[in-house]
């Protein structure tokens, strides 16, 4: 899960991360208003979306007075919002962090994540900061320089000055940066977090370290034990198809193509589309119905499935292990005599109750095809698509 | 026997009265797996004899079983002896109940559970490694353990299993379904079939079971199923060039996932142009790996490994 740059702040300002002063913003007036209250010369008016990129897409704008910061809040407020990040649709804009400006010495960037071969948690920082840090990482992975703790143990501060020297901080500022390390060292174990990311983290003139950007994703499995972040979901940020695949505990995801896929097991899901892609179709989804489902829930998926309007043929390709064959068919008669099924479907099931479930399909009276294997099931559903 | 099970491991369910718990337990009996009890606290005492419908549980012999519940899994170390345990604990407990199993001993301990949060597994791994060297985690998020017509543990439907002497080692669960059926169908069978797990911090890894299947008199050849995300896959890829002498065919699920979606598993995740299904591929056709290209010719690509080693 992902939360908006302003609300990664409240997070990191309750681990003492040292962050300018700044106020959101929903309306032009309230934009102005905050600058106001804030107070100084520069304020610097950010577009709140969940993506990266946001100055380069003409997201981010400085301001040196009340009447700049009225224009900045009235070209961005309500811009769809391009990015190297967000998918050539872009994403509206519909709320402003107004934020105080500063003297930066030097932008730095500074980042934890979990490292998964060692199953620790690493913080990376790097003197090249404010840039595409996936770019340095490639041309020059000297560049970035890590360090390594376990969660039980937690971060030690020479661990954190170590790492504040390494990236290029003044020896002057180091005892400030590593404070702020170890703040996010902190949050990113307590909160549960997937990615803390700031970038740029800067030195001042006058040898203050602030956290200019943040950037903060979550454990999903663990939301269970963050009320307070999980408060902070933006639903107009999330794809709608796939909010209501959540209620249902589905996990899909919208693609471009047109076969629509329903199957359980990630891995079997993503090969599906795989197969339908090496016999020249395009998916127009990823969606593990995962174990244990019932009917209602099988249900929802197909319904999901048909309610994009670029679908024109569905693939069921299930193999049953926690799943039953005949619980799947069960939910695939109940939705398509529902939805009034008009695309034609390939199912391919397998496993625990597969006669059950094929003598269901077959008895239903629906238009649906059966296939004997994967490469079947693809031929088949790839040549329904092109009708 | 082959790896991790057999006939003789005595297994448990910890979380044996839930409903996921009661239905897979019945079918491990069922399946013939040498089931001796059940964990779930505060149930002690009593027996569990019928699946969730209401049906009484038949061994392949035709007897019908029961098998005592216990509070915690130390008592059913010391009344029955455990050698290995399958969790179905809901996630908020589940690292805990992991640990209980290794506290008392379980030798081999196979996490079902779907959605433990990755810090707790974190700390389990850490804590595994230090303190409870001797127990094998298999899992989270994994269909389990089975060597087929001796010991299943798990989800997987047994009914497509033969015993042979092809082992498969997953990080997907129904993916190795696929596999195991493919190769069924080709007339060979399985000696161990192992998934891993889809989740970013697991226990047993790919180099452990390939390990294990290569010092395996019973296993001839070996299918390994990989995913996105991560560099599990490459890893296992350079220590089988260094070490493996036995063919190994491989595939990668999610050529065609975008980058920076999580596809359901929480570790099958392009990030930053990493663990993408290409290097992937690459690093185990450079191992001497036979990698297929399509999910249908797992049994194809194992049987071209075979004829080329």
């Amino acid at each position: 899960m992902k939360i908006h740059e302003y609300q990664a702040k409240e997070v990191l300002k309750r681990y003492g991360t040292p962050l300018l002063q700044a106020r959101v913003a929903y309306s032009v007036a309230e934009a102005v208003e905050a600058a106001r209250t804030i107070g100084g010369e520069v304020w610097v008016v950010k577009a709140q979306i969940h993506a990266g990129g946001r100055g380069k897409g003409g997201g981010v704008k400085l301001a040196k007075s009340h009447e700049e910061v009225r224009a900045a809040a009235e070209k961005i407020l309500g811009m769809q919002l391009v990015t190297h990040q967000t998918g050539p649709e872009g994403k509206k804009v519909n709320q402003l962090l107004i934020e105080a400006g500063c003297q930066i010495d030097h932008e730095y960037y500074l980042a934890a994540v979990l490292d998964r071969e060692t199953a620790r948690v690493c913080l990376m920082g790097s003197f090249e900061g404010g840039m595409d840090i996936e770019e340095v990482a490639a041309k020059r992975p000297g560049a970035i320089k890590k360090e390594f703790f376990d969660p039980g143990e937690g971060m030690h501060g020479f661990q954190a000055r170590r790492l504040a020297l390494a990236m290029g901080i003044p020896a002057k500022s180091v005892n400030k940066a590593a404070g702020l390390i170890l703040g996010v060292a902190r949050c990113f174990v307590n909160e549960d977090a997937a990615l803390v990311e700031i970038n740029p983290l800067v030195t001042t003139k006058d040898g203050n370290v602030i956290a200019l950007d943040a950037k903060m994703s979550f454990d999903d499995n663990a939301m269970y034990r963050h009320a307070d972040i999980e408060a902070f979901r933006d639903f107009s940020e999330e794809v709608p198809e796939e909010t209501e695949a959540k209620k249902y505990d589905l996990s899909y995801i919208k693609l471009e193509g047109s076969i629509g896929c329903m199957v359980n097991g990630a891995g079997l899901a993503m090969s599906t589309m795989d197969i339908i892609k090496l016999h020249g179709g395009e998916p127009a989804n990823f969606l593990d119905v995962g174990g244990g489902a019932s009917t209602e829930r099988v249900t929802a998926a197909f319904k999901l499935i048909l309610s994009d309007p670029n679908v024109r043929a569905v693939l069921i390709n299930i193999f049953g292990g926690i799943m039953k064959c005949d619980v799947i068919a069960q939910g695939v008669i109940a939705a398509a005599k529902e939805v009034n099924l008009k695309v034609p479907v390939v199912a391919r099931l397998e496993g625990t109750n597969v006669e059950k479930g094929r003598e269901l399909l077959d008895k239903s009276g629906l238009k649906i095809q059966s296939a004997t294997d994967l490469t079947d099931a693809a031929k088949k559903v790839v040549a329904a698509a092109r009708g | 026997m082959s790896i991790f099970v057999s006939k003789a491991t005595r297994v448990i369910c910890q979380g044996i009265t839930g409903t996921h718990g009661a239905f897979h337990t019945a079918r491990c009996i069922e399946y013939g797996t040498n089931f001796v009890g059940g964990v779930t606290p505060g149930k002690g005492g009593q027996s569990f004899d019928k699946d969730p419908a209401g049906a009484a549980i038949k061994r392949p012999d035709g007897s019908v079983a029961s098998v005592p519940i216990f509070n915690t899994v130390a008592d059913a170390m010391d009344k029955v002896g455990v050698d290995a345990s399958m969790i179905f604990v809901p996630p908020p407990l589940a690292a805990d109940a992991i640990l209980e199993a290794a506290d008392a001993g379980v030798r081999l301990v196979c996490c079902i559970t779907e959605g433990i949060p990755v810090m707790d597994m974190v700390r389990v791994k850490k804590i595994l490694t230090q303190r409870y060297p001797q127990t094998r985690l298999v899992g989270p998020n994994c269909p389990g353990v089975i060597t087929p017509g001796e010991c299943k543990i798990g989800i997987m439907p047994g009914h497509i299993h033969k015993p042979g002497r092809v082992g498969i080692v997953s990080r997907s669960g129904t993916l190795t379904y696929e596999a195991v059926h493919q190769v069924t169908n080709a007339g060979l069978g399985q000696s161990t079939c192992i998934g891993i797990g889809g989740d970013p911090v697991n226990g047993t890894n790919f180099i452990d079971c390939l390990k294990a299947f290569n010092e395996d008199p019973n296993t001839d050849a070996v299918i390994m199923i990989g995913e996105i995300g991560g560099n599990a896959e490459e890893l296992a890829a350079r220590w089988a060039a260094d070490n493996m002498h036995k063919p190994v065919a491989a595939f990668i699920a999610g050529r065609t996932a975008p980058p920076g979606k999580r596809m359901g598993h929480a570790g099958a995740i392009i990030s930053g142009g990493k663990g993408t299904a290409e290097d992937k591929m690459k690093a185990l056709r450079e191992a001497g790996i036979t990698v297929a290209e399509s999910p249908a010719d797992l049994a194809k690509a194992l049987l071209a490994a075979v004829a080329a080693a």
